[in-house]
């Protein structure tokens, strides 16, 4: 079975303060930590999983500048046997579209059965980039995967798609497709000492958007369906009562709440 | 105006209700509303969805039972060339996802998903939809086109009371090629649990905020002084630090408990989606910012770590 995952670097706000930069466009990035996308990383080892059962390859893509490799040696790290970055001015303000084509292009000049990409990405969370990949490619596709099996002959497969409230749809699907993966379907490894080392050996692809055979106008904002205009701060209804206080005392005050409501 | 098409949504012999929503939302567009169901033998759909809409393009055929992205696609770009709408709404779940970008692919539509609020310049969109987990509002500009597909976030429009008589229009299944390249098996509930979080009445709900699954004690202790259960974000499920039937939010469950302490939860829709209806809700975040403090009565802003423990030793103390 021979594999693409594809990742993104994305920062880490889900526990951070996020700040609007002067563009008005961005954030400020400077106190925030960045890693691979946590469907992304689900993907990676969905992909490892497959191959150590039945056999194959695992090719990593990333779009992004040279902070990337850190996330695609970590892929390889575990598993994944070749990498290409994209890398190209002409990306920037790309939306899921523009990135699916930079993807696409990629994708034809390798040999694939699969193609797996996170769910949706923590930054945006427009869930676009591996559904419009697929019809790009001109592959079936399946979204929001949390299950999925190779069937005997290794040419069809079984997905299970999670619905709301948990629900799963199952379905099977001729290869290639391009799974989009759902975070929680497996148990993402960590690299091994061994993995890391032999990672770092490894020589990343760096292409262009010319490389691909991409105008640039097909990506960035020109080759975009939409383009961020400016971001704001969401207005938010009536805020909770803060507590003021060293832990103890915000302890204390919020203790004597829930007795007065009857809750303690 | 052009007309806008309204994608009907159902699953298990139901008529999802982000389908009614859209419709009623799509009323104060301004444009011809046009519910589009794709089903089999779902009259009473085509009744329903006329009480919200100007006009029911019904198509019923056995390959409309239960959904598959691209029996759907093939129908809905056939339509869609056909009458020409200038919009196409749908809702933005397990199957808006699936079936969006490939179709706005295939019509060279520009497609924004998830969006959360909707003006119209024109025949033209101008949605704004959430980044970072519902931290910023992204305002967003489209491409002109003739056509713009949005995936649109379920209660972002109330369903409106049935207030309209739309003609329900039959019309021809435009697909005829044979699409077992993608095939619906079935679809397989959750497993169920020992404890129904949607049955109890106080809740400590835990979030990525515990950094940790060694620091699961600590909120055991505090949901043990509490009389509470544990309940849980997608991040802590994920991590398999908790079942997934403590799970709260879309991909869960929805409670409405007494008092739902929320502890590590940033708020990203996903979970307060599950959680909104609570009576009481408390919020314990180092992010002063964080969208839970948006919905929650009372708050502390500081290291759960530190509060967490001195929180349980106060309810011990008045529990004497």
């Amino acid at each position: 079975m021979n594999m693409v995952v594809c990742v993104k670097r994305v920062p880490d706000t889900a526990e951070s303060e996020v700040h609007i930069d002067s563009s008005g466009k961005g954030i400020e990035t400077g106190k925030l930590s960045f890693r691979m996308n946590d469907a992304d990383n689900y993907a990676v080892e969905e992909a490892i999983l497959i191959k150590e059962k039945i056999g194959g390859t695992v090719n990593v893509i990333s779009i992004g500048d040279e902070k990337s490799d850190e996330q695609i040696r970590m892929a390889l790290a575990k598993g994944g046997d070749e990498a290409v970055r994209i890398t190209d001015p002409a990306l920037e303000g790309s939306d899921g579209f523009a990135l699916a084509k930079a993807l696409a292009a990629a994708v034809k000049g390798m040999e694939y059965d699969l193609v797996l990409t996170g769910a949706l990405a923590d930054d945006d969370g427009c869930a676009v980039v591996g559904v419009a990949l697929a019809e790009l490619l001109g592959v079936p596709h399946a979204a929001y995967v949390k299950k999925v099996e190779v069937l005997e002959d290794g040419k069809r497969i079984k997905v299970g798609r999670e619905l709301e409230g948990g629900l799963m749809e199952f379905l099977e699907m001729d290869l290639p497709a391009v799974l989009t993966i759902q975070t929680g379907i497996n148990e993402p490894r960590y690299a091994s000492f061994k993995g890391i080392k032999a990672a770092a050996k490894k020589e990343i692809a760096v292409k262009s958007v010319a490389d691909l055979g991409l105008d640039p106008s097909e990506v960035g904002e020109a080759g975009s369906w939409a383009v961020l205009e400016s971001f704001s701060y969401p207005v938010v209804g009536e805020k909770a009562e803060i507590l003021e206080g060293d832990p103890a005392e915000t302890a204390a005050k919020l203790a004597a709440i829930l007795k007065e409501k009857g809750l303690v | 105006m052009k007309d806008i098409f309204v994608l009907m949504e159902h699953r298990r012999g139901e008529l999802r209700e982000v389908s009614l929503e859209l419709l009623s939302g799509a009323a104060g567009l301004g444009g011809t509303v046009v519910a589009v169901l794709l089903g089999s033998g779902a009259d009473d759909f085509a009744a329903k969805a006329a009480g919200l809409a100007d006009k029911v393009l019904y198509v019923d055929d056995p390959m409309f039972e239960n959904y598959n992205a691209e029996a759907y696609q093939k129908a809905l770009s056939a339509l869609i060339k056909e009458h020409g709408p200038g919009l196409v709404l749908m809702g933005h779940t397990g199957h808006g996802v699936d079936l969006a970008p490939a179709l706005a692919v295939e019509l060279g539509a520009p497609l924004v998903t998830d969006i959360t609020g909707l003006e119209m310049d024109g025949d033209k969109p101008k949605p704004v939809r959430q980044y970072y987990g519902g931290k910023l509002d992204a305002h967003m500009v489209l491409k002109d086109a003739d056509l713009y597909i949005l995936t649109v976030r379920e209660a972002t429009f109330q369903a409106a009371e049935p207030s309209k008589s739309g003609e329900v229009v039959k019309v021809a299944n435009p697909v005829s090629e044979d699409i077992s390249y993608r095939k619906f098996v079935e679809y397989v509930e959750p497993e169920v649990g020992e404890v129904d979080i949607t049955q109890s009445a106080l809740l400590v709900g835990v979030g990525r905020g515990i950094r940790e699954d060694k620091n699961l004690p600590l909120l055991e202790e505090l949901a043990s002084a509490l009389g509470a259960d544990l309940a849980a974000s997608r991040a802590v499920v994920d991590a398999g630090w908790l079942p997934a039937d403590r799970q709260v939010g879309i991909s869960g469950k929805t409670v409405k408990p007494k008092l739902y302490l929320a502890v590590g939860i940033s708020g990203a829709f996903q979970h307060v989606t599950g959680m909104k209806g609570s009576e009481f809700i408390v919020a314990i975040n180092k992010d002063p910012d964080a969208p839970i403090f948006g919905i929650a009565q009372v708050g502390i802003v500081d290291d759960l770590l530190k509060v967490v423990p001195a929180l349980t030793e106060k309810i011990k103390e008045l529990k004497g």
